[in-house]
């Protein structure tokens, strides 16, 4: 009894003494979604790769405007178009205290390649990683490849010493039945490092002193505490009431309120990632269609009705509360710079009811829409606005909107694609367009073999020659008028319907000064706390 | 009596087979796991080997059997999202649901009875009047709409309370608690208050129907007769008799409080089995989900177990009923 007393006492003790000094700074943030694994290469998604990014780096990084700036790699050129040469930092070490050298990029190369990777794609799978000495790597490509390195700051290096040493070489997938160390443990070269790691709940992170980079630092905060609060109102109030400095995303309806707050504001701007509406265009008769025997959307003058038909404008003001931008393209404007040569056409109902007589159907038809209602901004509310819009020209849509895992496990590959008309949202990893033309608008087979995401089969052979010349062309301006020409392709054939680019909200405290990427991703060393 | 429990037992397995197979049914309409696990441009060809490895291509009766046998030997495997043993995820998120349902059910009583023996003994003054709309609030008012409340109110205009979480909790062994330190203190009030008004409704007003049922008998009446003071016959012996069924409706309601605690969980972020519950129905991680539900039969039907066997001893004639079988 006494012991056990004790041993109460030594844990209320050692709680006590263990608060921090009152020197550090402490930023406390919350997203709504989770951090799960801790090993960079188990998942292909935004938050989990970018809160990685602030503890590992990649050869290359990207600055606050996204532009791709030197990592771990000092500088890197071209010596031939299929051979690259990576010149590395030298001095930098890993938390541990390992030396990074050329070994880490050649086994992280072979890694992020391996069975489980969820980020096969960031390197040819052919691609020959040749350390020439202790700083220096060669790659040899089997065919050129002017956007190699356009994903390699989500790539990140991992100790190769270290993995070897605890059972991490191997990646921890979807499917593995064990944990290795790396899905709870961190070992980066990066800022920050985890601390403590609660799957689910929390994370914390402390500042690294030793990091390469830190005599130039930008940020002054110590301590990094992650939370994951999933619930929007409750989100909201932990902003408010001061618990947290930042908060992520903020409902668009709670923007003013958020701004009315003497000690909170809101950091909006575009997202890169598309809004858009597919139309199942490979069918011979629609699924979920009350025309039989044929399918309306392979004509392309019911397709271009349904484009003219819906009132964007409207859209924006009404549903987006303003936080949206129309788009022409299945491409942010940012990362393609013809956009300026495309726009929308008109809102005009009766040249859409032309259009429809036109193909056929003077009284409209009907078509089910399938769309998520957790996934993106007031999505189940766009689906809505399309469907009334469209019923002005005749077109009965029955909408289903379900939450995001249903939704998804009903349209993608693996249910057959099991959609006549949807709502999708989509951002290029890559920041570059031949992402689009491979996986949107790309010919797929019915498996999903080619375009995976082209849940509507769009399909034109001609583009699909373009987007082959795409991923080849070294030259510049070539390849932005490949790019040009493909889009003009698919913008006349309306082989989507193009709405907006979401807006992005953060909530943040007036004690913090942050930079915002148009990606979504909070890098700490852009946080500073006011003194 | 033995012949009882076992036939009680037998009850129960077959009750939980049944709950883990309707679970199974249920599974194949909330989504594809595999979406959920990777991103978005894994091939078609990696999803499906992942689905091969997971056994999700097996027949439904064959994933149910794989289930159920592990489940009997304590392996309810591995997360989807943490890849982690599920029962040790469950593990670290119960000492933050019970500890919360405890609090709940303690606010509930000890509010509860007090204000179901005041407005039993002063049904015309105002603060029982008061008390009566509270209650009322508690029973018409959703869980989700009170705890949003609480937090503007106590959170955001007051700042007196934190919005979300357990605040800073401290390691005893495998056990994580709240109840050592003030920010974790503070954290449960909220959450608890949410949680534990629909019961402390519940428990008003049973005190207050029951008492005032035994104010009216001749007991009482004897009690006032012999010159007792108002608070003996008050305390001593009315409430004394109207403990009875609330002690059975608390017994029964803490599962209900347990197994509801999800909603209060969502709301304010409080990092229990719950919530993890929710996350898993959001991911589809089946093992996690399969395992709650579980969980959550296990414990009323042991709650149900140790009522009947209460009720056997309270009853002769169950007992004799129970033993011809």
């Amino acid at each position: 009894m006494s012991f056990r007393r004790s041993l109460l006492g030594a844990t209320l003790l050692a709680s006590m003494f263990a608060t921090p000094s009152l020197a550090e700074n402490t930023f406390n943030f919350a997203f709504q979604g989770t951090l799960k694994s801790l090993d960079p290469y188990s998942l292909n998604e935004t938050f989990s790769l970018g809160t990685l990014g602030n503890v590992y780096e990649g050869l290359t990084a990207r600055d606050e405007n996204l532009q791709i700036i030197p990592g771990l790699a000092e500088s890197w050129e071209v010596i031939s178009p299929t051979q690259w040469r990576f010149h590395l930092r030298k001095g930098v070490k890993f938390h541990n205290g390992n030396d990074f050298t050329a070994a880490d990029v050649v086994f992280s190369a072979d890694r992020v390649r391996s069975e489980g990777s969820d980020l096969k794609t960031r390197i040819p799978a052919d691609a020959k990683f040749v350390a020439v000495d202790d700083h220096t790597v060669d790659v040899m490509l089997s065919s050129p490849n002017p956007i190699l390195h356009y994903e390699w700051d989500s790539w990140v290096i991992i100790d190769k010493e270290w993995a070897e040493a605890n059972d991490s070489v191997r990646v921890t997938s979807a499917s593995d039945q064990s944990a290795t160390t790396i899905s709870l443990q961190s070992n980066g070269t990066g800022p920050f490092k985890i601390t403590s790691h609660n799957g689910g709940v929390n994370t914390t992170f402390e500042s690294n002193t030793d990091w390469w980079n830190a005599a130039n630092k930008q940020y002054n905060i110590d301590k990094v505490e992650f939370a994951t609060v999933s619930s929007d109102p409750t989100r909201v109030a932990a902003l408010l009431s001061g618990d947290m400095d930042l908060v992520y995303p903020v409902p668009v309806q709670d923007i003013n309120r958020v701004d009315s707050n003497a000690t909170t504001t809101t950091l909006i701007g575009p997202e890169l990632r598309t809004i858009f509406l597919g139309m199942d265009q490979m069918r011979d008769e629609l699924l979920y269609s009350n025309v039989k025997g044929k399918n309306p959307f392979k004509d392309v003058r019911v397709r271009k009705a349904f484009y003219q038909a819906i009132d964007i404008e409207a859209i924006k003001s009404k549903v987006m509360r303003n936080l949206s931008e129309p788009a022409a393209l299945l491409i942010s404007p940012f990362m393609f710079a013809n956009a300026d040569q495309f726009s929308r056409p008109a809102y005009d109902p009766d040249a859409s009811k032309a259009l429809l007589a036109e193909a056929g159907y003077p009284d409209g038809f009907e078509v089910g829409m399938d769309c998520p209602n957790d996934r993106y901004v007031n999505d189940e509310a766009i689906c809505q606005a399309v469907a009334s819009m469209l019923a002005r020209v005749g077109v009965k849509v029955n909408l289903n909107a379900q939450p995001k895992a249903q939704y998804f496990g009903k349209v993608l590959a693996s249910n057959g694609f099991d959609t006549s008309f949807y709502l999708l949202g989509w951002t290029p990893g890559s920041f570059d367009s031949w992402n689009i033309l491979a996986n949107i608008v790309g010919c797929r087979d019915e498996a999903g073999n080619g375009g995976m995401f082209n849940l509507g089969g769009y399909c034109n052979k001609e583009v699909d020659a373009l987007a082959a010349q795409v991923l080849e062309e070294n030259d510049p301006v070539k390849r932005l008028d490949l790019i040009t020409q493909a889009y003009r392709i698919t913008d006349d054939e309306v082989s989507h319907i193009p709405l907006h680019q979401q807006g992005l909200a953060w909530g943040v405290s007036e004690d913090v000064d942050v930079a915002q990427r148009a990606d979504n991703v909070l890098m700490f060393y852009h946080v500073n706390k006011k003194q | 009596m033995l012949a009882f429990i076992i036939r009680r037992l037998v009850q129960s397995v077959v009750v939980m087979l049944v709950v883990s197979l309707i679970a199974f049914v249920m599974f194949r309409f909330i989504g594809d796991p595999v979406d959920q696990m990777v991103g978005l441009e894994t091939t078609v060809q990696e999803r499906e080997l992942l689905r091969q490895q997971l056994g999700l291509n097996d027949p439904l009766p064959l994933q149910f059997w794989h289930f159920v046998s592990k489940a009997a030997q304590g392996d309810l495997g591995i997360s989807y999202q943490f890849k982690r043993p599920v029962a040790d995820l469950i593990g670290s998120r119960l000492p933050a649901t019970l500890e919360l349902s405890f609090v709940s059910a303690l606010f509930a009583l000890l509010m509860g009875i007090p204000m179901g023996v005041y407005t039993a003994l002063n049904r015309e003054s105002l603060l029982s009047k008061l008390f009566l709309t509270i209650s009322l609030i508690g029973i018409s008012l959703p869980t989700f709409l009170i705890g949003i409340l609480l937090i503007f109110v106590f959170s955001v205009y007051l700042q007196w309370l934190p919005s979300f979480g357990r605040g800073k909790v401290v390691d005893i062994g495998w056990w994580s608690t709240g109840f050592l330190t003030v920010s974790g203190l503070k954290a449960l009030i909220l959450p608890s208050i949410t949680l534990g008004l629909f019961q402390m409704t519940l428990i008003m007003r049973l005190v207050r129907s029951e008492m005032m049922e035994v104010l009216r008998t001749d007991f009482i009446k004897f009690a006032r007769a012999r010159g007792l003071t108002n608070r003996a016959v008050n305390f001593g012996h009315a409430l004394k008799n109207t403990m009875i069924p609330v002690i059975t409706i608390t017994g029964l309601q803490m599962g209900a409080i347990i197994a509801f605690a999800i909603i209060t969980e969502t709301v304010f972020q409080w990092p229990g089995m719950g919530l993890l519950f929710l996350q898993a129905v959001q991911n589809v991680d089946i093992p996690i989900m399969a395992a709650y539900l579980l969980l959550i039969a296990l414990l009323f039907v042991i709650i149900n177990l140790i009522v009947d066997l209460l009720y056997v001893m309270v009853d002769p004639r169950i007992r004799i009923e129970g033993a011809e079988a």
